[in-house]
């Protein structure tokens, strides 16, 4: 299991918890869990999310692994300029 | 850091000096080719008409007596635009590069003709008769919040907005972590105050351009400025139903973009003219339509409260930041929010941003999209706080001071950062210790920005005599091929001028994001690396089967194959010329790619210091000196890294002091030139002084960061700052333009 | 609507065109004649991108006709190398890195030469308020600034 840290809108959507546990062991499968496991985060997930995975932020890479130790943090989706 | 670091130890030849960028020449001789520059045989002037009002409703559009007038080729509105686009982003992009149902502010393009010249075109768009309902309007964010303003859109908000808003607030965002009502108990001082910025233009010198021609065969080609030419590709394949194969892009020589070049106005409008016309169609923006109609950055209103103990710590932040993006929802209220406290270790900081629509023109990135106005308020309300305690200011940043370790206001824990680094050299360097004169002030400020990766290609090619070229697929803003060059070189140990860089079309790589995020240098450059390594892989291979060895037992030193270990035989080394010589018999042409979606950017922050001086009579400001210091993970170039360092801090000091859109009652925009909308001139600035530091990125094989953005991040506050000690007075509302700090300093 | 047609000379050639009256300078250079060294920023005098240099006055290209030419030298940036040698201040913003993006580039360096021909040792103060009617957004003018300094010195030593 993951520990994924959520931010505030995030938090708010499910009840006010800012931390769940996900069963993942890639950026794909921590996000088709959450969103089975947590219908009120979809409409977010559609709308697109960064993650940080051990202080590095990435984007769409499905396979990225997660460590069961990994710090994961959902981020809103970053844009530049 | 539990990731292992990518960035090897070692001496670097190329990367870290100064070498002439390869389109050096063609830019100071004027043969450069830019948006406006290029032109086709029997192209025709394409134009468009811009709505007058702020809001109305599109009752009809007559488009005849235009359509008959001689040398008009084509004339376009919505009707000519596929009806239903399914992306809801990509779907207000098309409406507003072309308005449907509604003008939703003053310069919204509402049709556009094509006709045989500028002359003609002018005279066509004043035969197109559009009647107008005209509805009430809104431009100030404060007042698009309000219950009974008037709407833009109805049934838009996301689910975060809670019931009973305004129509036009389209998202919430909440950030932060731990209990700020716990952290506010322990302060010996809390301070709250508000802060406005008014909405910024980036400015660029380049008017949007292009030149698209449609063929028959549903095939098209289009030139343009822009800041991602694969990103246009796909939005006007997007907003014209083709498919993305069968539009070429290429970039033009881009006349800079600062995050204003990232989406498209007039690329679908002229597709769809020339696909009409059945002639190539070139469109070139004038100045007041790159204001009126382009995309400027969001004006804020922002309410900031911090609580800091007597010794300068601080015990708890909050900010709630309400952003107006234009007519559309997507303003960066999110990206300000999660930057807002970045810079600072806090156990409790909670942060609240609204997304908010008004009759304006939609906004576009602005480098650092969203994080100057956050940082403007926060790093002014710890100055104020400082002050107040007879705190130094810089003292007071590093004993809060995020660092390797620090969770991160936005969430994730910082790997090795270098905001310390940059207050320990601020406040060692003499500028922080050289005395004020009468009416002066010195201010500083930290800021911060994330920094992205993202999808890059990158193809590089040995020709049969040794000579190297790289194609990139992102468009070189200032002086990329340069850093591109010098990274290719320093890889494959071959001098600088053997390699040439140049921009690949949409055709030629696959696909690659936009320039922004400050992810060119690095995730082209680690492109660019990767591919250099494969190159390399494959001439010891050849080497190995010239010499009859194991191919392990080849290795690239110093720009050739050498045989290594004692097995391997003992044979002269073969350079890549001498490889390049003989590839053809020995197995054929020689390149290395790399296609990747490069993650592992890392954040960059800077501590920026200013000093100003303050005419009490006139309520002018000058900037006396100005010193960034800023981490740049390696500088591949340092000349370039401090040429954004610099650029980013005159446009601070623009946004600071002179820059504002300026709206009407009637709701129009009432300074659309660069006589009214002054952004800095050479007369008012002195010598930008620069310190970069070098913190490794340890997710970059040479450690590089982006550097564009963080560089616009600190000044806004930093200079008012300075300004705010020089007069004695704190201001709050940028631009800080003279009646504003006449204002100010008679109400004192 | 008859056009007008121009006798003139540019960069030292003979030039020949025919325009409209109400076309500009700038126009002609950039659309008849395909000098498109020369930019167009604004439109209204306010950017120099256009700055060319008629009958040995700087001006912006954007602010005369182009049948004010007639008769009469335009120096664009398209003359000012000699054959292959780049003029110094062409030079000294390539070593000094005094461009980014480059669109400002022409309209600097055109504006800087006819600075260094009237003053060839100017201040820093003087380089800034002569350089104050070109805007250049990417580079904060820094590095401009030091180019011209440094042409001016090297100019002033070939002498
Ligand atoms: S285009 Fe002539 S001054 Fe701007
Ligand atoms: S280099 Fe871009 S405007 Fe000057």
């Amino acid at each position: 299991m993951v520990r994924v840290r959520l931010w505030g809108s995030l938090a708010a959507a499910i009840g006010g918890q800012t931390e769940i546990e996900v069963e993942a062991g890639t950026l794909r499968e921590l996000l088709d869990t959450l969103a089975r496991d947590y219908p009120a985060l979809q409409p977010q997930l559609e709308r697109g999310v960064s993650v940080a995975i051990d202080g590095v932020i990435y984007n769409d890479d499905w396979f990225t692994p997660i460590r069961p130790d990994s710090e994961v943090v959902l981020l809103a989706r970053l844009k530049g300029g | 850091m539990a990731l292992d670091s990518k960035t090897e130890a070692r001496k670097f030849k190329i990367v870290g000096t100064r070498p002439l960028r390869p389109d050096g020449i063609d830019k100071v001789t004027g043969r450069a080719r830019f948006g406006a520059d290029m032109s086709a045989p029997g192209m025709l002037v394409g134009l468009i008409l811009r709505s007058p009002h702020p809001h109305a409703r599109i009752r009809s559009i007559d488009t005849t007596r235009a359509e008959s007038m001689e040398g008009v080729h084509a004339v376009v509105t919505r009707a000519d635009f596929p009806a239903f686009v399914e992306d809801e982003a990509l779907a207000d992009v098309l409406d507003n590069c072309m308005a449907g149902e509604k003008a939703l502010y003053d310069g919204h393009a509402v049709a556009a003709v094509a006709a045989t010249s500028g002359a003609v075109a002018r005279a066509a768009l004043k035969l197109i008769e559009v009647e107008y309902e005209l509805l009430a309007h809104v431009t100030d964010v404060d007042e698009a919040m309000r219950p009974d303003a008037p709407a833009l859109h109805e049934d838009r908000a996301d689910e975060t907005v809670p019931a009973g808003m305004s129509d036009n607030v389209m998202a919430r965002h909440e950030f932060g972590h731990g209990d700020i009502d716990a952290g506010f108990a322990k302060a010996d001082r809390v301070l709250e105050r508000g802060y406005r910025t008014e909405a910024t233009h980036q400015g660029y010198i380049e008017p949007h351009a292009c030149l698209a021609t449609f063929g028959s065969d549903g095939q098209a080609d289009l030139w343009c400025c822009t800041q991602g030419h694969y990103m246009v590709r796909n939005t006007c394949a997007a907003i014209l139903g083709m498919e993305q194969g069968r539009l070429r892009v290429t970039a033009s020589e881009i006349g800079g973009g600062f995050g204003g070049k990232t989406t498209v106005f007039l690329e679908p409008v002229a597709l769809m003219l020339s696909k009409k016309a059945g002639r190539p169609v070139k469109m070139v923006m004038g100045r007041a339509e790159v204001f009126r109609a382009t995309g400027p950055t969001a004006s804020s209103s922002i309410d900031v409260r911090i609580g800091m103990a007597k010794d300068g710590r601080i015990t708890a932040g909050f900010a709630e930041l309400r952003y107006q993006g234009g007519a559309y929802p997507g303003s960066p209220v999110d990206m300000g929010s999660m930057s807002a406290f970045a810079p600072y270790d806090l156990e409790h900081v909670k942060t609240v941003g609204w997304d908010v629509v008004t009759n304006r023109p939609k906004q576009a990135a602005y480098r650092a999209p969203g994080a100057p106005m956050a940082a403007f308020a926060v790093e002014s309300a710890i100055d104020e706080l400082a002050r107040e305690l007879g705190l130094d200011p810089l003292e007071v940043r590093l004993k809060n001071a995020a660092r390797e370790g620090t969770r991160a206001s936005y969430g994730p824990t910082f790997p090795a950062i270098g905001l310390e680094a940059t207050l320990r050299k601020a406040k060692d360097h003499p500028h922080w210790s050289a005395p004020l004169g009468p009416n002066q002030g010195r201010g500083v400020a930290c800021g911060f920005w994330f920094n992205f990766g993202g999808d890059t290609c990158v193809s590089l090619n040995i020709t049969p005599d040794g000579t190297v070229t790289v194609s990139e697929g992102n468009p070189d803003i200032g002086g990329s091929r340069a850093s591109m060059s010098m990274m290719a070189a320093e890889e494959l140990g071959i001098p600088y001028e053997k390699v040439r860089t140049i921009i690949a079309d949409t055709g030629a790589l696959g696909q690659n994001d936009v320039t922004d995020g400050s992810r060119v240098t690095f995730a082209v450059g680690l492109a660019t690396i990767e591919a250099a390594r494969a190159a390399k892989r494959e001439m010891c291979k050849r080497a190995a089967r010239i010499w009859e060895i194991e191919e392990d037992a080849v290795v690239w030193e110093d720009g050739a194959a050498r045989p290594a270990g004692p097995n391997a035989g003992k044979h002269p080394p073969m350079s890549l010329a001498e490889i390049a010589a003989v590839a053809t018999n020995t197995g054929g042409p020689i390149a290395g790619h790399c296609e990747v979606n490069a993650e592992g950017a890392g954040v960059s922050f800077a501590t920026h210091m200013v000093d100003t001086e303050v005419d009490p009579e006139t309520g002018a400001v000058k900037i006396l000196r100005y010193t960034v210091f800023q981490d740049a993970g390696k500088a591949v170039h340092p000349a370039y890294v401090e040429g954004q360092f610099q650029g980013g801090a005159v446009q601070g000091i623009g946004w600071a002091l002179n820059e504002e859109y300026i709206y009407g009652e009637d709701g129009r925009l009432q300074n659309a030139g660069f006589l009214d909308y002054r952004i800095p001139v050479a007369s008012d600035l002195p010598m930008i002084d620069t310190v970069i530091l070098e913190i490794p990125n340890p997710g970059h094989p040479y450690g590089v960061r982006g550097v564009g953005e963080t560089s616009i991040v600190p000044p806004l506050a930093a200079v008012a700052n300075a300004v705010s000690h020089a007069a004695g007075v704190r201001l709050t509302h940028l631009p800080i333009s003279p009646p504003r700090l006449l204002a100010a300093i008679g109400a004192k | 609507m008859s056009r007008i047609h121009v006798t003139t000379t540019i960069n030292g050639e003979a030039a020949e065109f025919l325009c409209d009256a109400g076309e500009t300078l700038l126009d002609v250079l950039r659309d008849r004649l395909g000098l498109t060294g020369s930019k167009e920023g604004c439109g209204t005098g306010d950017c120099g991108a256009c700055s060319v240099v008629l009958d040995g006055r700087l001006v912006c290209a954007c602010l005369v006709l182009g049948a004010e030419a007639e008769g009469r030298t335009v120096g664009t940036i398209e003359g000012m190398t000699t054959g292959e040698a780049l003029h110094p201040l062409q030079r000294k913003f390539l070593e000094h890195a005094a461009l980014q993006c480059g669109i400002c580039t022409p309209g600097f360096l055109v504006a800087a030469k006819a600075l260094l021909e009237r003053t060839p040792d100017p201040t820093e103060e003087e380089a800034r308020y002569w350089l104050a009617g070109n805007l250049c957004r990417c580079t904060g003018y820094d590095k401009i600034i030091r180019a011209v300094l440094d042409a001016a010195a090297e100019m002033r030593e070939a002498h």
